[in-house]
C-alpha cells in the first residue's frame, strides 16, 4: 500500500512506516523514552532525506511524550518547578539548534553532520550505559548491595550559586546546570530529532541528584515541549515538516508504546540499562559503518536551489 | 495559486496543440493525451502520450531517407549540487561539489532511432539534441559555463539522474505508426517534480533539421498532498501548529484509550 508523501516527496509503503512506527513506539514504551534516536535513523536508512526525517520526527516524539507525560502527571511524578527550569534552557537551545540545522543545510554539511553527531553521541552514550549496567548486575550477582548514593554526597555542581529548593524532587540545588543541560539537550534535540530522554535521565540522575521517582516525568514535560516547538520552528523556517509521514509514524508509536510498557515491566532496571545500552551503541555504530566504509558511489546530487 | 503560475498553466494548456512556422517544408502537427499529469497520495508513474504528424504541401520534395523525430521533455529548472566524497579523517565526506545551474530536473530524450544515427555530430550538437549534447551549464570559482563532456561531475550528474529515472535517453521512444504519423511515449516516473514540462519536437531528414515544434504540460499535485505541501511552504508557522496540535491530540487520544487506571 503506497501513499506519497508530500515533503519527503516520494512514495513510501505505508505499512512499513506503521510498522517501524510500532517497533520504535514498542522500544520507547519499554525503556520510558521518546524513540527519536532509533525513529530518525531508521527513516534516513529507507531513503528519507536526513533534514526532512529530523524535523518530522520532533512531531512523533511530541505526540509519544505527551501521552507518557500525562500518565506521569496524573500520578504525580512531575516536578513542574524543575520542568519550568529546564524549559528555559531547553527553549532557547532548541532556537539555536534550528538556527545550525538552516545553516548548515545552506552549506551542504547537514547530512554529515547528523551522521557524526549520531556516531559521537550514541557510541559513547550507548558504551557508558553498557559499563555501568554490567556492573550494576554483577554486583547483584555477587550480593553485594547496590551501590547507593547518598543525598549528602556533593559534587561540584552542587557548590554553585542561584540555588533554588525544588520541593517536588526535595533537593536544592543551583539553577545554572539545569539550564545548562535544558539547553543542551533543546540544541542537539533539534539537529538530530531526538527528544534526548536517554541523555536527560541519567544526567539529571547522576549530576543534579533527581529522585528516580520524578524523573522520567520531568524529562517528558521537557521532551514534549521542546518537540513541539522544534516542529512549529522548523515547520516555520525549513519547511521540511512532513505531517502526513508523522501522523503514521504517532498513531505506530502510541500503540506500540503500551506493549512495550508492559514487556518493560518484566525485566529489572539494570537489564533494560543493558538492553538500551546495546541498542543505542548499535545505531552509533551503523553510522560509523556508513561514515568509514567507502560509499558505492562517491557522488550525490541534492537540488539546492529550486526554480518556481 | 500565484499569478504567475496561473499564467503559465494557459501557456501549457494553449500549447497543447502546436504548429511551426508556416515557412518550413514540412508541419509538425502534435498533442499530448493529457495536458496536466495530477500527483496524487497513489500516484504510480504514468505516461503522457504524444501524438504527432509531419504535414506536407505541394511544394515538399520527397524524403528517400523517411524522416525522423527526436522529442526532448524538460522539466522545470532546478540548481543542483553534486558532491564528491573524499576520506577525510578516516571519514568519508563531502569533499567537493559543483552547482549545476539551472538544470532540467526531468529530461528525456525519446527519439525513433540511435541518435547518432539521425544527424552528424556537429548538427546534433548544434540542436542540443541527446542527453550528453544538453547543455548543463556549472558554477566553477565564479563562472557559469559547461564542462567538458568526460567531466566526471557532469556525468556523475547524468548517471545519478538516470539512475533515479529522472533523465533518459531512448532510441525507441518515438515509433512511426505510418510515415507521417508518430507516436512518443514519454514516462512519468513517481518522483517528479511538479511544474511545468516543456515538450520540443524535432524532425530531421536526411541528416538536416526540417522543422521543430513545441508544446507543454503541467505535472501538479492536487487533493490532500498538493493542500499538505502548499501549506507547508506557504503557512509555515500555522502547518507546524497544526502538526504539532496533531500530535498532541494524538498523545492524549492514546493516553485516554490505554488509561489503565
Amino acid at each position: 500500500m503506497q501513499i506519497y508523501l508530500p515533503i519527503a516527496e516520494l512514495p513510501v509503503n505505508v505499512l512499513l512506516i506503521l510498522f517501524m512506527g510500532l517497533a520504535v513506539g514498542f522500544v520507547s514504551g519499554m525503556f520510558g523514552i521518546g524513540g527519536g534516536f532509533l525513529m530518525t535513523p531508521l527513516l534516513i536508512f529507507i531513503g528519507i532525506s536526513p533534514a526532512v526525517a529530523v524535523a518530522s520526527v520532533a512531531s512523533h516524539v511530541a505526540a509519544s511524550s505527551f501521552s507518557g507525560a500525562l500518565s506521569y502527571w496524573r500520578r504525580r511524578a512531575v516536578d513542574p518547578a524543575l520542568a519550568a527550569m529546564l524549559l528555559a534552557g531547553g527553549l532557547i537551545g532548541t532556537t539555536a539548534g534550528v538556527w545550525l540545522f538552516t545553516l548548515l543545510r545552506a552549506l551542504g554539511q547537514l547530512d554529515l553532520t547528523i551522521g557524526l553527531s549520531y556516531l559521537i553521541l550514541l557510541t559513547i552514550v550507548g558504551g557508558m550505559m553498557i559499563v555501568e549496567s554490567v556492573r550494576a548486575i554483577i554486583r547483584a550477582r555477587e550480593g553485594k548491595p547496590a551501590e547507593i548514593r547518598r543525598p549528602g554526597s556533593h559534587i561540584w555542581i552542587h557548590k554553585l550559586p542561584l540555588k533554588l529548593r525544588f520541593k517536588q524532587s526535595k533537593i536544592y540545588v543551583s539553577v545554572i546546570p539545569i539550564c545548562i543541560i535544558g539547553f543542551i539537550i533543546g540544541f542537539i534535540g533539534a539537529i538530530m530529532g531526538i527528544g534526548g530522554g536517554f541523555l536527560l535521565v541519567p544526567a539529571l540522575i547522576y549530576l543534579i541528584r533527581v529522585p528516580t521517582g520524578v524523573v522520567i516525568g520531568t524529562s517528558m514535560v521537557l521532551t514534549l515541549v521542546t518537540m513541539a516547538y522544534a516542529t512549529v520552528i522548523h515547520a516555520a523556517t525549513n519547511h521540511l515538516v512532513d505531517a502526513v509521514l508523522a501522523l503514521i509514524l504517532m498513531i505506530g508509536g502510541v500503540i506500540g508504546a503500551q506493549f512495550g510498557a508492559r514487556t518493560g515491566q518484566r525485566f529489572s532496571g539494570e537489564q533494560l540499562r543493558l538492553l538500551l545500552g546495546v541498542l543505542v551503541l548499535m545505531v552509533g555504530l551503523r553510522f560509523a559503518y556508513d561514515l568509514v566504509v567507502q560509499p558505492a558511489d562517491l557522488y550525490t546530487i541534492r537540488a539546492t536551489e529550486e526554480q518556481p | 495559486m500565484s499569478a504567475p503560475s496561473r499564467a503559465s498553466i494557459a501557456l501549457a494548456c494553449g500549447a497543447c496543440i502546436a504548429f511551426t512556422a508556416p515557412a518550413a517544408a514540412e508541419r509538425l502537427v502534435t498533442t499530448l493525451s493529457v495536458s496536466r499529469v495530477q500527483v496524487a497520495s497513489n500516484f504510480i508513474g504514468t505516461d503522457v502520450i504524444l501524438f504527432g504528424s509531419v504535414e506536407r504541401d505541394a511544394q515538399t520534395v520527397a524524403r528517400h531517407g523517411g524522416y525522423d523525430i527526436v522529442v526532448t521533455v524538460t522539466g522545470p529548472r532546478e540548481t543542483v549540487t553534486t558532491f564528491r566524497k573524499a576520506r577525510v579523517f578516516g571519514i568519508w565526506v563531502n569533499a567537493d561539489s559543483r552547482a549545476f545551474i539551472k538544470t532540467p530536473s526531468y529530461l528525456a530524450v525519446l527519439a525513433n532511432r540511435q541518435i547518432n544515427d539521425i544527424a552528424d555530430i556537429n548538427t546534433l550538437r548544434r540542436t542540443q539534441t541527446g542527453l550528453a549534447r544538453t547543455l548543463l551549464p556549472q558554477e566553477i570559482s565564479g563562472d557559469i559555463a559547461d564542462s567538458t563532456r568526460d567531466d566526471p561531475f557532469r556525468q556523475a550528474f547524468l548517471r545519478l539522474k538516470i539512475a533515479r529515472g529522472l533523465y533518459r535517453e531512448a532510441q525507441n521512444g518515438t515509433t512511426f505508426l505510418t510515415p507521417a504519423l508518430f507516436r512518443a511515449a514519454i514516462p512519468i516516473p513517481d518522483n517528479v517534480p511538479t511544474g511545468i514540462y516543456e515538450v520540443e519536437i524535432k524532425l530531421f531528414a536526411d541528416g538536416a533539421l526540417l522543422s521543430r515544434a513545441t508544446t507543454a504540460f503541467e505535472v501538479v499535485k492536487v487533493g490532500f498532498e498538493q493542500f499538505v505541501a502548499s501549506a507547508a511552504r506557504d503557512h509555515g508557522l500555522a502547518y507546524g501548529l497544526a502538526t504539532t496540535m496533531m500530535a498532541l491530540l494524538t498523545g492524549w487520544f492514546a493516553s485516554v484509550v490505554f488509561r489503565k487506571d
